[in-house]
Formats: C-alpha cells, sequence, structure tokens
C-alpha cells in the first residue's frame, strides 16, 4: 500500500469506462425514463424489478466479485461509472446497497457462501448499519459486536420514505434464521462502509451533472421579456458557479475511486474529502434546478423533483457531509475543539 | 538534436566559460549565444529550434555546475509575455535587438494596457498615438503596472485611430521607459505597499520602428500577450494543504486555546475545497497532457479567489486579538508579492485582489457561462460604433 497522490492516478475515462458508462445509460433510459418513476410514489413499482434484470443481463451486481466467484472482476472506477449513471437518472436499484457495500463486506470477509448468488443478481444483500435502505432484501449483514450474522426470512415492512427511488422498510427479525459469518467483522464492514461513501460521491455527482445539464437546456429555451432566459446575467453567474462546483465534484470522486480501486492509503482521506464536498454540491444542484426552472421546477411532471429528493436522501445516506468532515479531521490532524475549552 | 547532444552542448558551454571564473553577465550572454536560453526559441535568437520539454535539461545541468541564472523572478514580465509577442509579431531586426538583453535580465520589462477607465474591459482604452514623420506621440495614462518603477522597455497597447470601433482601432508598441515624457508613481494599495505603478504618459516618443504587428491590429497583438500570461498562470502540481490552508492548518495546530467548533466548520470546509481544487487542477493538467481541452480554467480561478478570501478572512477571526497586529503600513515598493512572511492581515486584504486581478470573478462568470456552457452573450452596444462616438 502507497500513498497516492492526484498526479499518481488518472482522473480522466479510459475505454472500458466509456463503453460500460453507454451501456448503462442505455439500459436506463429504456427501462427507467422518468415518467415512470413518477409512478414509484404512487405505490406502482413497475420500474425496480425489469431494470434489475437487465442490469443482472449486463453482469453489473458481480462488478466487483473476482471471476472466479462468478463476478466481472472490475474495479471501483467501474462501479463508480454505474453509480453516477444510477445517480444521473435517479434510478431505483439495489446496486450500492448489495452489489457495492454488501458485496465489499463480504469479499473483505473471504466468504464463497453468499457471493456467487450476489455476483448472479439471484439474490440481493442489505449491510443492516444506519438507515435501512435498499430493502426488501433476500440476505440482511448483521452486525453484533465484532462479529456479522447473514439473517435470512425476515418481514418488511414497507416505509413511504422522502426518495422513494430508495425504499425505506422497518424489518422485523423475529423468526428470522441466522447465521455467522464472520467472528471479526469490524474492519471489513469499515471498509464496506468507506468503499460505499466514496462511490456514492460519484452517484452524487451524476444527480448533479444532470441537475446542471437540464438546467441549461432550459435556459437556452426559455423565453421571457422578448429574451432567451440564459442571457440574463444573474442567471448566468449561477449557472457558472454552478459548473464549477460540478466540475470539481466530479474530480474528487474520481480521486476517491482510484483511491479505492487500488486499495491505496490515501482512500480514507480522498473518500471523506469526495463524500461531504459532493454531497452539497448534489443538493445545490438539484436545489439550483428547481428554482431556476421556475413553476415548471415545482410541478410533479418535471424531473427535478426526483433529483432533489434523490440528492438529499443520498445527503443521509452513510454519513452527512458534516460526519465526513469530523472524521477527516481525525485524518489530516486538525482537531476539533475539546469541550469545555 | 537529441537529449545527448544536448547535453554535450552544454558541456561545451561549461568548459568555454566556466561558471566561477567567468563573469555573469558573460555567462549569460555565452549561454544565449549558444542556444541555450530557451531551447524551443529559434537559432540565433537564443534557441535550437527544440521542444519546449527539453529545456529542464539544460536548467538541470548548468544548476549543477552552479552557473549563474538570470533572475527569472525579477524579468518575468519580459520572460513570459514580452518575448513570445516578440517571437511571433516582431521584425527579424526587432528580435535580435530585444530579445537578447530581455533573456539576460540587462533590460527589465512592463506591461501597460489597463487604464484608470479600462480595466475588464480592455479594449475601451483611450491613450492616444499620433504619428508624426515616423514617430508616434504617446499620450495617456496606465495603471497596475508591476515592475514600471525598474523596468527599461515597456509592451503598450495605445488607440492610434479614435474613428474605428474600439477593437480596430489600437496598436502595439515597444515603449523605451527612459524616455522623458514616461513618469511612473507607485500605486499605493489596500495594503500599503506598492506592488503596483501608475504610468502617466505625456508626449513619449516612440519610433514606428519600435510598433510590433500592423497599425490597428494592436487588440490581434495584445491577445497573443494575454493567452501567454494565461498559461504563465497554469503552473504546477500543487502538494496538499498548499496555499492560504497551510498557514491556518499550522496556526491550528499550534494554537488549540484558538479553536472554537464555529472556525472549526470553516477550517475543514476551506481544506476541503482547497483539496478538491488541487485534484481538479491535476485532472486539467492531465486533460491537455491527453490533448483534451480543459475548459476548466476560468472557473478554476473563480474557485480560488473565493478560497483564498475565505481562508485569508477565517485566518485573521481565528487569531482573535492577535489578527488585530499588522507588520508596517510603511509605503515599500516589492518587485514580488511575499504572502507568507507576513501577519494574517496582510493576506486578509490582499486576497481582496484575487477576484478582481487577471479578470474580475464577475467577468470570468461570463466568460464560463458563454464560452462553456453556451449560453447568451452581453448585449454589446460598443462594438461597431467608431470608438469617438461611444458615451464615456
Amino acid at each position: 500500500m502507497t500513498m497516492t497522490s492526484p498526479a499518481d492516478v488518472s482522473l480522466l475515462p479510459d475505454d472500458v469506462e466509456t463503453d460500460l458508462r453507454a451501456s448503462v445509460r442505455k439500459v436506463l433510459d429504456k427501462h427507467a425514463p422518468t415518467d415512470r418513476l413518477n409512478a414509484i410514489y404512487d405505490g406502482a413499482d413497475e420500474v425496480t424489478a425489469p431494470l434489475w434484470s437487465a442490469f443482472v443481463e449486463l453482469g453489473l451486481p458481480g462488478l466487483l466479485v473476482p471471476e472466479s466467484l462468478g463476478g466481472a472482476g472490475a474495479s471501483a472506477v467501474e462501479a463508480a461509472a454505474v453509480l453516477e449513471e444510477l445517480g444521473r437518472a435517479a434510478a431505483p436499484s439495489p446496486y450500492l446497497t448489495s452489489s457495492v457495500v454488501a458485496t465489499t463486506v463480504l469479499l473483505a470477509l473471504g466468504d464463497t457462501e453468499i457471493l456467487p448468488a450476489l455476483a448472479s443478481g439471484e439474490q440481493t444483500a442489505a449491510l443492516l448499519v444506519g438507515a435501512p435502505v435498499g430493502l426488501p432484501a433476500d440476505v440482511l449483514l448483521l452486525p453484533e459486536g465484532d462479529a456479522l450474522y447473514a439473517v435470512r426470512g425476515a418481514t418488511f415492512r414497507p416505509v413511504s420514505s422522502l426518495d422513494m427511488t430508495r425504499p425505506l422498510a422497518d424489518v422485523d427479525l423475529e423468526g428470522a434464521e441466522r447465521t455467522l459469518v464472520s467472528a471479526d467483522a469490524t474492519a471489513a464492514i469499515d471498509r464496506a462502509l468507506l468503499t460505499g461513501a466514496g462511490l456514492l460521491a460519484a452517484e452524487q455527482v451524476g444527480v448533479a451533472r444532470w441537475a446542471l445539464e437540464t438546467t441549461i437546456g432550459y435556459l437556452k429555451e426559455r423565453r421571457q421579456f422578448g429574451r432567451v432566459v440564459g442571457g440574463f446575467q444573474a442567471l448566468k453567474h449561477r449557472l457558472a458557479d454552478l459548473y464549477a462546483e460540478v466540475e470539481q465534484a466530479d474530480a474528487a470522486a474520481r480521486y476517491a475511486a482510484a483511491t479505492l480501486a487500488t486499495d491505496d492509503a490515501d482512500a480514507p482521506i480522498a473518500v471523506a474529502v469526495a463524500a461531504a464536498f459532493c454531497s452539497e454540491v448534489a443538493v445545490h444542484a438539484a436545489e439550483e434546478a428547481i428554482q431556476l426552472h421556475g413553476g415548471l421546477g415545482m410541478t410533479w411532471e418535471h424531473p427535478a423533483h426526483l433529483h432533489l429528493k434523490r440528492a438529499k436522501a443520498d445527503a443521509l445516506l452513510l454519513g452527512s457531509a458534516e460526519a465526513h468532515r469530523a472524521a477527516l479531521a481525525v485524518l489530516v490532524d486538525l482537531p476539533a475543539p475539546t469541550s469545555g475549552d | 538534436m537529441d537529449e545527448a547532444q544536448l547535453k554535450e552542448r552544454v558541456g561545451q558551454l561549461l568548459e568555454e566559460h566556466p561558471p566561477e571564473t567567468t563573469d555573469r553577465l558573460d555567462f549569460l550572454h555565452a549561454r544565449f549565444d549558444a542556444g541555450l536560453a530557451w531551447v524551443h526559441f529559434p537559432e540565433g535568437l537564443g534557441g535550437l529550434g527544440l521542444p519546449r520539454g527539453m529545456q529542464p535539461v539544460v536548467e538541470r545541468a548548468l544548476y549543477q555546475a552552479g552557473a549563474p541564472d538570470n533572475d527569472p523572478r525579477k524579468i518575468g514580465i519580459g520572460l513570459g509575455m514580452a518575448a513570445p509577442t516578440i517571437l511571433a509579431f516582431g521584425t527579424e531586426d526587432q528580435k535580435r535587438r530585444y530579445l537578447r538583453p530581455l533573456w539576460c535580465g540587462e533590460e527589465v520589462w512592463c506591461q501597460l494596457f489597463s487604464e484608470p477607465g479600462a480595466g475588464s474591459d480592455l479594449a475601451g482604452l483611450s491613450s492616444r498615438a499620433v504619428l508624426d514623420g515616423d514617430t508616434w506621440i504617446v499620450n495617456g495614462q496606465k495603471v497596475w503596472t508591476s515592475s514600471a518603477h525598474i523596468a527599461d522597455r515597456a509592451i503598450l497597447i495605445v488607440r492610434t485611430d479614435p474613428d474605428q470601433p474600439k477593437h480596430a482601432g489600437l496598436s502595439y508598441f515597444v515603449l523605451d521607459m527612459h524616455d522623458p515624457g514616461v513618469e511612473v508613481r507607485p500605486l499605493r494599495q489596500i495594503t500599503g505597499e506598492a506592488e503596483f505603478n501608475e504610468v502617466f504618459l505625456t508626449d513619449a516618443r516612440i519610433p514606428d520602428s519600435d510598433r510590433l504587428g500592423e497599425v490597428g491590429e494592436g487588440w490581434k497583438v495584445a491577445n497573443a500577450t494575454l493567452s501567454n500570461e494565461r498559461v504563465a498562470i497554469g503552473g504546477g502540481a500543487f502538494p496538499r494543504e498548499f496555499g492560504m490552508v497551510m498557514n491556518v492548518a499550522k496556526t491550528w495546530r499550534e494554537r488549540p486555546e484558538l479553536r472554537t467548533p464555529e472556525t472549526h466548520e470553516r477550517l475543514l470546509r476551506g481544506w476541503i475545497d482547497t483539496e478538491v481544487a488541487r485534484i481538479t487542477a491535476t485532472r486539467l493538467r492531465q486533460k491537455m497532457a491527453a490533448g483534451v481541452p480543459g475548459p476548466e480554467g476560468s472557473a478554476m480561478k473563480l474557485s480560488f479567489a473565493r478560497i483564498n478570501q475565505q481562508l485569508s478572512a477565517l485566518e485573521v477571526d481565528l487569531l482573535g486579538d492577535d489578527g488585530l497586529r499588522y507588520d508596517s503600513w510603511e509605503m515599500k515598493r516589492p518587485t514580488r508579492v511575499d504572502f507568507f512572511g507576513k501577519d494574517a492581515g496582510y493576506r486578509y486584504l490582499r486576497a481582496k485582489g484575487n477576484s478582481i486581478e487577471g479578470g474580475t470573478s464577475e467577468v470570468l462568470r461570463n466568460v464560463v457561462a458563454e464560452r462553456v456552457l453556451g449560453l447568451p452573450t452581453e448585449h454589446r452596444v460598443d462594438k461597431d460604433i467608431p470608438w469617438k462616438d461611444l458615451p464615456r
């Protein structure tokens, strides 16, 4: 393990990533168009299952899993590309919870029992830490002390959530079957949460990029006072600032993914930076999209609300920006004031 | 010529002019004449027509041999802005006259572009030059001129035809700063010191043979100079915790009694913003190296200006009572800015200029919105009207 700096890794997409991104986008365009996403909020989910089937066909659930266990043996950089596209589409999918977080825990623990089913996409899993998202799942990974248990047969009661593209559920473990995965899982769980937070930043970049591009497109079309609205300096300046934010978020997320891909010693710092930064940029971009679309931004039929809900939910998932800044403070020796000072 | 041959040439220079026994200026002359000043310049003009990337071979070898350098900080404007412009637009005679003393540091250059009435709207400048026989007579005032008080020559842009629209009536000259019509006065700033000067031109005389480019094409020549300025600002790789955040972080670590939750939040945000800007700058360099044009340059300047201002303000706040101390209000005329050798108050005040110098943040936001994002351009009323008819 070496201490990398941004100059030592590529922050530009290669051909593999570009091809992967194009395939994922094509599937999302087909299976997760925004008019259908709205239906999720009215209780008629016809999106998640067909979309997951399409992901399975592409082999995405096993992207991070070695070929020996039925996966593709790809790295965090490719997973980040998938997540960026999921954010751009605000698409519902257990990809982050099952194929990234739960998969990383099991990989770190050397599991060979559960992983093949996750890699093939036949089953999904969720790590029960913090807000229980990605539910229902076939396998729940439940930490207790230093140990980690696999739980099957739990009862799920769906919860109406702020972001219905990230379903929530209350979980009842009564009567569920539990088996020990590892008696010493703390490091594996930390690693999975680090990976999850780092790659969630890529999803947040996708949300932000969608918001920026859609808003620019709208402001080039919309006319008021006899002019194209995008020519008003008050709006141009806001978009220029937002562009700078999104470009920087993109660079930060790429660096985080690159350090995760190489298991670099700099990953904890890179992830804390990307997670804190990208989470605020995504929310800001989605909020700007609502405001700059005017009344249209407040309507149900315009997809801006889907992205705002996703950005806000993402900002609370796997650690708030404030929590990531606090983690960074420890990592780079900028300690918080001692209480009582 | 390959690297080995280039090294051989450097060796030959050192052999014929041993640094320890050769006069500094004699050595620099010999280095220039050997084509080792800037290897990407043409032969006979201090170069060998080699790729720019081979220059470090020369620099390393000469540094190791203890050879004198040409004090590049002191002559930065000449090297970075005047020289490439002269190379692109100068006559053969001009190149031969100007480049050698410029590179050797015998003649310091400054740049006379900005005016009190023409800052962001540079093409709106009103200094005038009128042709009298084969000599131009120049009148007007320039401002924000670094090094004018030590300069021997200036690159100058002035209006030569007020009947043309503003961009079309400009011409570009080389001015002798020792001309009796040139008066340089220090321009004292918010910090108390005078990094820059005002330059008053009263019947200053320039022979027509000192014009760069055609009459009326000064805007084109000036743009070449300004694009060289932007390349020069591009710079190298930054270490983690560089610039303003370095000072604040050091104080934070050394003086725990100053810490508050509010300043902690501001420090961490500033640290993250700085780190993200560093990663973005790295990606921009990778894009340029890969031949992908990166449009982030203007956006980067916006970010750095904001970060510097926020962190320099934090530094003063963090220091509390100590933040009220100030080094000295004595007017000095530095040839380069020393940010980090001074009190926090100096950095706070000087950083206010970061969102103004080299393009205000407001103008840069327009540039980003129009050139990068493709939004409609500002309505321009002055583009096709003769300059003399513009309301002022």
